[in-house]
């Protein structure tokens, strides 16, 4: 497939706009921002729709058992904030106000991850995932472009039930084309191989579609699992390509404790054992750094993946 | 409200308790203290000043209805009982509170009975869940009022102060925060723990429109509701209330917060409601 990185475009944009989308043909839909409307971009959904636009300020609680009561009422909330502080610090109330009865709120949380750069481990949420993917009712989302962004706003409009959709701070290349449909129930395979199977999803895979490219100048065949909903897992792709390639590699911009990489490993454990290598942050904080910097030192660059997964793979022998 | 009137609230009340008694006593589980502060609030709301269920035959969810968030969950026996003497469900069902499959969960579940509005539970979060439902109410220009009771020591939580922030800012005169101020919370009393007063000051403050009223005096209680009806700016009502009222042995004491009676003290309480 082609991937142009050099052309990358803001996936927050994507996510602003497509709240307007979404905005327009549902005169329910209501968005709630706590102070960083500028960086979300809910401030695009603003300017169209003031009246429908509620900045709630720094009170992150606030804002989503506000959207619990909205959403109580029909409304569909939309509440934005940093991955950080849309996870952590309303923990028990996304449990409690908003998962326990099923409410229809949307949380989209933005700069997740390590790539949230200069800010430092106190921004850079590397357990969001993992926090949303244990709460009952509640579905869990990373898209990887702007078309898929916008395809997974448009579906979270339209759907009933908790959702936590996580999109990336940095601008992200183009990896999907026009005719692309989201599927919440379907992972994509996006490559065949069969030597080993890399699963990831947002913004890592634009680095794991280039990965593949370098390990097949190595002589290696890597399959390639998008898998943007999290939670519930497709079952059936990722066992079909444990059965094929007898190993999976899971890259994620998080943790390796709880996100995809666990997801993984716990359905492999009870269906079919197969050996996994999961790549992400090792159970460690982040730091301050420039967005290309800090996906090197933690592993996440193409040619730091393809690196450890050629000495796997030769260990593996 | 006249006098005949007066005195059938008094009686649903009293009829309120006792059925609170049996249910938290054949349960062996619940909170009857500051349930039993809460029944003249709930039962003047419930009966009298607020439109629900039985005005529209069957539909507890009808839009036109008045909104109420019980923020202080653990007053569920409370809740349950009013909605049962209001005829939401029959009062037999009272007794499978607190029980597996029961609708009647310990703290109030909106998937689970009628006339829930949202859930309940863990503190400081339904004056923010009304706040929501009263943003709705004005972008349907849904005339509908929304009432959120809360503990007074559910004050210490923070996010509360950040509802009471909001709802001033936003506006939300269609929005009544009674607080059920028995001064007591588990380990102790309010201000002893963490002091509250001077909690009317501090509300008006944040620019809330302020009434203190006995909250055992159903007059009183009705008087102040209907206030904060007519009210251009978000009212917040201090009931000043007894935990554990109506039980001579459960007033004021700590201890009553979440402890179940046994058959004896059951039958004790009980006599002192006729």
């Amino acid at each position: 497939m082609i991937l142009d990185k050099s052309k990358t475009k803001s996936i927050r944009s994507a996510y602003g706009n497509a709240l307007v989308e979404v905005g327009k043909e549902n005169q329910d839909v209501v968005v709630l921002d706590a102070d960083l409307s500028c960086s979300t971009q809910t401030g695009i959904f603003a300017k169209e729709f003031p009246e429908r636009f509620f900045n709630m300020g720094i009170a992150e609680q606030d804002m989503m058992t506000t959207a619990a009561g909205l959403a109580s009422q029909g409304k569909i909330p939309f509440a934005s904030t940093f991955a950080m502080f849309a996870t952590g610090r309303v923990y028990d109330q996304i449990r409690n106000s908003i998962c326990y009865p099923k409410f229809n709120v949307k949380i989209v949380a933005t700069h997740g991850g390590i790539t949230v750069g200069e800010d430092g481990a106190s921004h850079q949420a590397l357990e969001d995932v993992a926090l949303m993917k244990a709460l009952p009712n509640m579905m869990v989302i990373v898209p990887a472009d702007c078309k898929e962004c916008r395809e997974v706003i448009k579906y979270a409009a339209t759907h009933q039930g908790p959702m936590y959709i996580r999109i990336a701070r940095t601008n992200v290349p183009d990896i999907f084309d026009e005719d692309y449909t989201f599927d919440p129930h379907k992972a994509k395979v996006l490559r065949q191989g069969k030597d080993v199977t890399i699963v990831t999803n947002g913004e890592t895979l634009a680095e794991v579609i280039e990965c593949a490219d370098i390990l097949e100048k190595a002589g290696i065949e890597a399959q390639i699992i998008h898998l943007p909903v999290v939670k519930p897992l497709d079952d059936g792709t990722i066992l079909e390509a444990a059965k094929k390639t007898n190993f999976i590699v899971t890259v994620e911009n998080h943790s390796i404790i709880g996100g995809i990489g666990s997801a993984v490993c716990e359905l492999l454990s009870e269906n079919l054992p197969t050996k996994v290598l999961r790549i992400g942050t090792n159970d460690e904080f982040g730091q301050s750094g420039e967005q290309r910097q800090l996906m090197d030192f933690y592993g996440l660059t193409a040619e730091k993946l393809a690196k450890k997964i050629e000495k796997e793979l030769k260990e593996k022998k | 409200m006249d006098k005949k009137e007066l005195e059938n609230l008094e009686e649903i009340c009293k009829e309120t308790r006792r059925n609170m008694l049996k249910m938290v006593h054949c349960s062996q589980s619940g909170h009857l203290g500051g349930g039993l502060s809460s029944v003249e609030i709930l039962t003047v709301l419930y009966q009298k000043c607020m439109k629900n269920f039985p005005e529209w035959e069957n539909s507890p969810q009808h839009n036109d209805r008045d909104r109420f968030v019980l923020s202080k969950g653990h007053a569920s026996a409370a809740l349950y009982a009013t909605l049962a003497q209001r005829g939401y469900f029959e009062t037999e069902e009272l007794m499978t509170f607190r029980q597996i499959h029961s609708r009647l969960q310990g703290h109030p579940a909106k998937q689970y009975l009628p006339g829930i509005e949202v859930s309940t539970g863990s503190l400081g979060q339904g004056l923010s869940m009304a706040c929501g439902i009263a943003m709705a109410m004005k972008l349907d220009k849904n005339p509908a009022h929304v009432f959120a009771l809360m503990g007074d020591g559910e004050l210490q939580e923070g996010s509360v102060w950040e509802s009471l922030m909001h709802a001033p800012h936003r506006k939300l005169n269609n929005l009544t925060a009674i607080i059920d101020r028995n001064g007591l919370q588990i380990d102790g009393s309010t201000e002893n723990i963490k002091c509250l007063e001077p909690l009317a000051d501090k509300l008006e403050a944040f620019n809330w429109n302020v009434i203190e009223i006995d909250g055992h005096d159903i007059m009183e209680v009705y008087e102040a509701i209907e206030k904060s009806k007519k009210s251009d700016i978000p009212t917040a009502i201090i009931a000043k209330t007894v935990k554990g009222k109506g039980v001579s042995f459960m007033e004021n004491q700590c201890s009553w917060h979440g402890k179940a009676p046994c058959d004896e003290e059951c039958q004790r309480a009980l006599t002192e409601l006729v």
